[in-house]
């Protein structure tokens, strides 16, 4: 950097700042219920911030770490972390079927977390026990930790059924919206025709609807489906209301404009020459998709398939108004915890179940940070 | 590509966007001018109760919803109504006779304008905020060393990806009756503090929060705009005198410009959708957004029943917002694409 540009001191120190400042904006929301729902109700919403991190009424109450289990515990967070970024991605290449690379980081990335929360929840707490008895003072609490909060949500509570419905749903909306979003904004890539750009003007005005229109919509056809759909499909007819499929179908709709938006972008930027090249060879347009741009557009679909995903799994209200109770997913079922959230403890146990849903979001961004990013600037600079 | 192979390929999604968001659309457009009701019956009943020598027996006549024999469910009619259920949510005659007599604040008391009057005011404030802290962010984030960048972007995205319910949640724990944060102001500032009291309060916090969510992906978007600028005309502006304000003023802005509409078009389609906010703050006492409007009508009173054809009128009204909000910036995109195509 020339001298002209360089910066005076006064200037560094207060971008440096802003820059802290925003940091700690950003992660403290956060960070902070995640030590609130690990802490007894007393603590958690204790007046002075460094009761709320050290917890004394936790402490008092028989659970805590001592000095032994933090340092263990780093030590084998910091070994496991490593290892999932060393060794975990050769394991999956070499396991993993060819052309099901995807699949295979599925359930590797699934047997990495059951194996880390065995022993990390499972056998980690026996050895510092064992270690504690014999530490010393090194092995008396000073950190109050309960799990709690988390027991209850998951266990008394039963939201790893609400977590279920949350995967089941996700994972259809991923699967069937880039599908579909793929051929189409395969489509419209390719086709300079005015009918691509009004489909994508029509896609437009769709992906600004409130989502509250659409529903307005469903509701009475989907309460009513059984007898509206039984002279055409006689008994079988269904009850749409209440199906986690139909609302991944719903999903996957109201998710479409922006898929092909997306996915357009990214198959402008797949040169044509390619398969016009295939066509030449002979290939049909079907084939060329197959054969040619499938194995190059991987990265555009993941991307695009992150924000399916974050779609599906943070949406409130189509899932409120349309699934019932026993089909709840996640996110409308903390909603439940704010009518019976009276007690404290109530309170923290709604604030662990929103840890809970947080988490996976947390790794999400952890492993593909670059492709979010990309994802977030694909859309802008293509316009 | 021919019209049949693009049909092919891009059928199935435009099946799915008929079926799902073309066809809701006419099916709400059609029940807000339609009302469903059970239908109604009066039949006498005589109740009696036993006295001394005879039985007291009362006749009234009772309003009963008649139940069809073969399904077991309460039999409905439909009828047309014009306009009535966009009356219903409108309500102009108070709106009217709230002008007339000068009580401007009367407006807000009814829902739907207090909704308008929240979305709108909402959006606008956002914007500039958003934009603004977005730019700030990314001019800090390229300043800085390479090496905290990464890590930088990681937390800011944070806020951007965790899911709206959960965010305004956790902030409103911050904030919440015994919450750390207000237990932080009261020490300082010796007052009882309520931030869940009052509505001016609460909108504050979520403008905050919608910032703290929003501001993210602004940042994002213009740090990869930020690594384009022509490193020629900035020196050349350097050359010529200008301060660093001007160089942003008129070299880095300029050269931001589309990325600021995109962001701006953007951020108008999704705060005028605000609606989790509501949610997570548990503010519908006190603030109400149109979204939120219609979701009350469609969520099950105590009776059980949805206000159906209310929910379609607000919806109808709700969507006349965004076209409106709309226009201005797809005549741009039309006025593009005939220019590109000469």
């Amino acid at each position: 950097m020339s001298k002209a540009t360089a910066q005076p001191l006064s200037l560094k120190i207060a971008s440096g700042t802003f820059l802290a400042f925003w940091c700690l904006i950003a992660a403290f929301p956060i960070v902070w219920i995640a030590v609130m729902s690990v802490k007894s109700p007393r603590d958690a919403f204790a007046a002075s911030a460094w009761d709320v991190i050290t917890g004394p009424a936790t402490r008092a109450a028989g659970n805590g770490l001592s000095l032994l289990d933090i340092v263990i515990g780093l030590v084998v967070l910091y070994f496991a972390i490593r290892w999932a970024f060393t060794r975990l991605p050769g394991l999956v290449q070499q396991y993993s079927p060819s052309g099901f690379i995807v699949l295979g980081w599925l359930v590797g990335a699934a047997v990495y977390g059951l194996i880390f929360v065995l022993i990390f929840f499972g056998v980690l707490p026996y050895v510092s026990g064992a270690l504690n008895s014999i530490a010393g003072p090194l092995g008396t609490p000073i950190l109050g930790l309960t799990t709690e909060h988390y027991v209850a949500v998951w266990g008394e509570n039963q939201f790893y059924r609400n977590f279920m419905n949350s995967m089941i749903v996700t994972a259809g909306v991923v699967t069937v919206s880039l599908t579909v979003g793929t051929l189409a904004g395969y489509g419209l890539a390719r086709s300079g025709s005015d009918l691509a750009f009004w489909l994508l003007i029509v896609a437009l005005v769709f992906r600004a609807l409130p989502h509250s229109v659409l529903v307005a919509g469903y509701l009475p056809w989907f309460i009513n489906s059984a007898e509206i759909l039984r002279p055409i499909l006689g008994d079988l007819s269904p009850t749409l209301y209440g199906q986690p499929w139909a609302i991944i179908a719903v999903l996957v709709a109201i998710n479409q404009p922006f898929t092909i938006w997306m996915l357009r972008s990214f198959f402008q930027n797949i040169p044509a020459e390619l398969d016009e090249a295939a066509r030449v060879d002979g290939c049909s347009h079907f084939q060329a998709f197959r054969r040619v741009i499938m194995p190059v557009m991987w990265p555009g679909v993941i991307t695009t398939g992150l924000f399916s995903f974050l779609l599906g799994y943070n949406d409130f209200l189509v899932t409120a108004l349309l699934l019932d109770a026993q089909n709840q997913t996640m996110v409308p079922a903390i909603a439940g915890y704010f009518n019976r959230e009276t007690t404290t403890t109530d309170q923290v146990e709604a604030v662990a179940a929103a840890v809970s849903i947080t988490a996976p979001l947390f790794l999400l961004v952890m492993v593909f940070q670059r492709q979010i990013v990309s994802g977030l600037t694909a859309g802008a600079v293509k316009g | 590509m021919k019209f049949k192979t693009f049909a092919a390929f891009v059928g199935p999604s435009v099946f799915m966007m008929l079926l799902f968001i073309a066809a809701p659309l006419i099916s709400v457009f059609i029940q807000s001018f339609q009302i469903t009701q059970p239908v109604m019956q009066q039949i006498e009943v005589e109740t009696c109760t036993p006295g001394f020598l005879t039985q007291t027996c009362t006749t009234e006549v009772k309003t009963v919803p008649i139940i069809d024999e073969v399904t077991g469910k309460t039999q409905t009619t439909t009828a047309w109504v014009g306009f009535q259920s966009y009356q219903n949510v409108l309500q102009m005659d108070k709106f009217w006779e709230a002008i007339g007599s000068g009580q401007w604040r009367d407006i807000l008391q009814i829902d739907f304008w207090k909704a308008l009057r929240f979305t709108l005011m909402f959006t606008l404030v956002t914007l500039p905020l958003v934009i603004g802290v977005g730019l700030m962010i990314a001019l800090a984030v390229n300043n800085a060393a390479k090496s905290l960048r990464g890590p930088v972007i990681f937390v800011s995205l944070l806020p951007f990806i965790i899911t709206p319910v959960i965010g305004s949640l956790s902030i409103y724990w911050l904030f919440v009756g015994d919450g750390i944060l207000t237990a932080t102001l009261e020490r300082w500032t010796g007052q009882d503090i309520a931030m869940f009291a009052q509505a001016w309060t609460i909108e504050l916090l979520m403008y905050f929060y919608r910032v703290w969510h929003v501001a993210p992906f602004a940042f994002v978007i213009f740090y990869a705009g930020l690594q384009t600028v022509n490193m020629d005309t900035l020196e050349s502006a350097i050359i010529d005198g200008a301060s660093r304000f001007e160089r942003l003023r008129y070299v880095i802005v300029p050269h931001l410009m589309p990325l600021i509409i995109f962001i701006a078009l953007i951020h108008l389609m999704d705060c005028y959708r605000v609606f989790d906010e509501i949610i997570g703050f548990r503010s519908q006492a006190h603030v109400i957004s149109l979204q939120w409007l219609t979701f009350d009508f469609l969520t099950p009173d105590d009776a059980g029943n949805r206000a159906i054809s209310r929910a379609a009128a607000s919806a109808m009204l709700t969507m006349v917002g965004i076209v409106v909000l709309l226009i201005l910036p797809l005549r741009r995109t039309w006025r593009d694409h005939k220019g590109g195509a000469h």
